[in-house]
């Protein structure tokens, strides 16, 4: 790929340091984002997938090697970094509008200006959950919405703010296999419009081809980048192009290869 | 009858057959008046000493809940404290749990000689009561918070004051209500604990001074009182408690 990258990680180890044991979760990990990118990470479990999210968002120290993002290095938590994981974590006493706007209230400039400009954050606020059909439900609280709804709206959350970079942690992974192709969908239209760098952490091989422009597949422990796959089929993808036989391949070259780790 | 008027009846029904198999008891074994006196003879010793008991079960109330606001104010504090940081929980629990072991009786004289006999000694005891459940429920809704969600509101940057405010005080809600109907009902322990020992008022004073004179009808009739006073209370603080935070409890209709 082109130019410099905007998320680089560079020749990173992380070792866990539980009382006497300890444990390399990765090791000499190299990927390239560029910005804009949409990447999607799979392995088999306990490859340290979600380690890596932690170590992008500075939520965990890498023990070797660096990473940086738009340039800059990381260490400490990443601020302004869109997050959202396979357990919604809505909050049960706010609706889902004000569920949404929680970055809002802690992110700059927003904070700033919310309280003078209410109004248009509300309105950007509605309109971005109209986009994944939830309009008519942000009155309603969390435990009031289905298991795909919630998820949409803790999408929502997560780029309200307008981040530059969206860390996906199995967002989709506790909902029902209709469901979860529809917020393929979904996903696929909300960063074709805000144009976004995301990274998809998931064990769904089709899910992964579905959305991604590369693919990486992680070796199981210590994980390292085994294979980093250009996923070429156009957008917008569809849930019929998942049928066609070019799609089938790249989902079945992916699974060749978690394979091998697993037998290894 | 449908089920719903049923269930509403239910506590009524189940507490006046109690009265009636304790008042059965008492009819068929003859047992005497100052060892276990009928219901019917504690109704009549509560109608006949209705002033009496007024003045004392007042004083008691409001003892009651002068410990209780206190134990409510001073417990989420601290709870506040020690579930937001575990520097505090460790250096604090283990003293804390060592208190809660005192039995609160033992206190009673102590506090009898820095503030004399009175009303003080029964606020104090209601407050060291009714402390603890509070201190332990605000801490534990403040130490659970879901690391995922910690880890959003870190990855957006926010501070520990944020993330305490915006989801660690309305999550510890839950947990406050729940442990204020506890406290409640403990508060009444206390302060009847410290009036029985070193008072000249309150229900605990009466039903001391009543069974020195062997006027058993009376002593059970400020039992009943006390007992009267807690469930109110209690009931009072569900109220609260539903109020405040009806977004736990998603429809139930339970009382606790």
């Amino acid at each position: 790929m082109q130019g410099p990258a905007f998320v680089k990680i560079n020749e990173v180890s992380l070792v866990y340091q539980q009382q006497e044991e300890q444990t390399l979760a990765v090791e000499g990990l190299n990927i390239d984002i560029q910005e804009g990118e949409f990447v999607a990470v799979v392995g088999p479990s306990g490859c340290g997938k979600s380690t890596l999210m932690k170590l992008v968002t500075g939520l965990l120290n890498c023990t070797q090697g660096s990473i940086t993002i738009g340039g800059k290095p990381v260490n400490g938590p990443v601020q302004g970094v869109g997050m959202a994981f396979q357990n919604s974590t809505l909050l049960p006493w706010r609706s889902t509008l004000d569920n949404v706007m929680l970055p809002l209230e802690i992110v700059e400039p927003h904070k700033r200006l919310l309280r003078k400009q209410k109004k248009m954050y509300i309105e950007k606020a509605l309109d971005l959950l109209g986009t994944v059909g939830l309009r008519d439900f942000a009155d309603k609280f969390p435990w009031q919405l289905s298991g795909g709804m919630q998820q949409r709206a803790n999408v929502c959350r997560s780029i309200i703010h307008e981040p530059r970079l969206l860390m996906l942690d199995e967002p989709f992974g506790a909902l029902d296999a209709f469901t979860r192709e529809e917020l393929w969908g979904v996903m696929q239209d909300l960063w074709m419009k805000k144009k976004f760098t995301a990274i998809l952490i998931t064990h769904d091989l089709r899910e992964a081809t579905y959305l991604a422009d590369r693919v990486f597949v992680m070796s199981k422990r210590p994980g390292k980048v085994i294979l980093a796959k250009e996923i070429d089929i156009p957008r917008p993808r569809t849930l019929d192009t998942t049928f066609e036989p070019h799609f089938g391949e790249i989902v079945h070259e992916l699974r060749e290869h978690i394979h091998e780790v697993r037998v290894s | 009858m449908n089920e719903k008027t049923l269930i509403k009846l239910m506590p009524w029904l189940v507490t006046i057959g109690l009265f009636l198999l304790w008042e059965i008891i008492c009819v068929v074994t003859r047992v005497e008046t100052f060892i276990l006196p009928a219901p019917t003879v504690v109704f009549q010793a509560m109608v006949k000493f209705a002033p009496q008991i007024a003045h004392h079960s007042l004083q008691t109330l409001m003892t009651t809940t002068a410990g209780f606001a206190l134990g409510v104010i001073g417990g989420g504090l601290l709870g506040v404290f020690i579930g937001a940081s575990r520097l505090v929980y460790v250096g604090l629990y283990p003293v804390l749990v060592g208190f809660n072991s005192i039995p609160k009786v033992a206190l009673v004289p102590v506090l009898v000689i820095w503030f004399g006999i009175g009303t003080v000694p029964a606020i104090i005891t209601a407050f060291v009561i009714s402390f603890f459940p509070i201190v332990v429920n605000v801490a534990t809704g403040l130490a659970t918070i879901e690391p995922e969600l910690r880890d959003v509101l870190r990855s957006l940057g926010a501070s520990k004051t944020e993330i305490l405010t915006k989801v660690g005080l309305p999550r510890a809600m839950p947990y406050l209500f729940a442990s204020l109907k506890i406290a409640i009902t403990l508060a009444f322990v206390g302060s009847v604990i410290a009036e029985t020992v070193a008072s000249n008022e309150g229900i605990g004073y009466l039903m001391l001074s009543a069974s020195s004179s062997y006027n058993v009808p009376l002593v059970f009739a400020g039992l009943i009182v006390v007992a009267v006073m807690g469930v109110v209370m209690y009931a009072v603080a569900v109220w609260f408690e539903r109020r405040m935070t009806g977004w736990a409890f998603r429809g139930s209709d339970l009382m606790s």
